[in-house]
C-alpha cells in the first residue's frame, strides 16, 4: 500500500512513464489505483517519430503490469517522508 | 477502492489499445472489469508500414495487399512474413475486425483517441517501428 499512497501524493506532477515494451510516455498523473494501474492527462510519446501509434491519443490508461519505470520530478519526492514510511513499513507497524 | 483511474470515462468512445504483442487495435469501448478485460466494437486493428526507404522495396499490387491483409486477420502469416510483408506496404492498413473481447493480461495501453486529432492523420504516409513485445 506504500507505493499507491506515495503515488497518489504524485497526482497533477508532470511524468514519464517507461513501458516494458520501452514505449516511453510523458504526461501529467491524473490517477493511480491498487494495482498502480495510472492514468495520464496530456500524454505525448517521448519518441514519437518512431512509435507514431498514439499520436491522437491525449488521455491514457496505462496497466500497471506493463510499467517498468515512472521518472518523477525532482520536487516530487520527499526523502525524508519516504525513508520514514519505508522504515515503518519494514518494522510492520 | 471506487476511484482511480478505471475506463469508466471512456465507455461508449473510441478507444486505441496496444496490446503486449505491439499491435495496435481501435474500437468503441462497450465494456470491462477489475482485470482490464475490454469488450470493444467496430474494431479495426491499424497495421503501420515498416518500410524504411520509397522505393526500397517493389511496390505491392492492391490484390496482393487485400489478400495479404486477409491472411494477417486470420494469422495465416507468421511473425517473420507479416514483418516482411509490412515492410513493403505503405501507410497504415486497416483491418475489420468488428466485436472484440481482449483479455486484460494482453493489454499495455488504452487511449483516448481524439476524434479530431485523428481526423488530422494522414494515414496513408504514416511509418512506424514496430513496437516490441512486452517481457515481463
Amino acid at each position: 500500500m506504500l507505493f499507491f499512497s506515495y503515488f497518489k501524493e504524485l497526482v497533477g506532477k508532470e511524468v514519464i512513464v517507461e513501458l516494458k515494451n520501452d514505449l516511453a510516455i510523458s504526461g501529467v498523473l491524473h490517477s493511480v489505483d491498487q494495482y498502480l494501474n495510472i492514468k495520464l492527462e496530456n500524454t505525448r510519446v517521448v519518441d514519437q517519430d518512431r512509435y507514431p501509434h498514439m499520436m491522437s491519443v491525449r488521455n491514457c490508461f496505462i496497466r500497471g503490469s506493463v510499467v517498468r519505470y515512472v521518472q518523477l520530478p525532482p520536487d516530487g519526492v520527499d526523502i525524508d517522508i519516504l525513508h520514514d514510511a519505508t522504515r515503518r513499513e519494514a518494522r510492520g507497524v | 477502492m471506487s476511484t482511480g483511474p478505471g475506463l469508466e470515462s471512456l465507455v461508449d468512445q473510441t478507444i486505441s489499445v496496444i496490446t503486449n504483442d505491439g499491435r495496435n487495435i481501435v474500437g468503441i469501448l462497450k465494456g470491462f472489469d477489475q482485470a482490464t478485460n475490454v469488450i470493444l466494437d467496430e474494431s479495426h486493428e491499424r497495421v503501420y508500414s515498416t518500410k524504411v526507404e520509397q522505393d526500397a522495396t517493389a511496390p505491392i499490387s492492391r490484390v496482393e495487399l487485400w489478400k495479404a491483409g486477409d491472411k494477417i486477420k486470420t494469422g495465416e502469416y507468421i511473425n517473420k512474413e507479416a514483418a516482411e510483408l509490412t515492410s513493403k506496404i505503405e501507410g497504415v492498413q486497416q483491418l475489420v475486425l468488428g466485436l472484440y473481447i481482449i483479455r486484460g493480461d494482453n493489454i499495455s495501453v488504452v487511449g483516448e483517441l481524439d476524434e479530431e486529432l485523428d481526423a488530422n492523420l494522414d494515414l496513408s504516409k504514416l511509418r512506424a517501428h514496430p513496437l516490441k513485445p512486452v517481457i515481463h
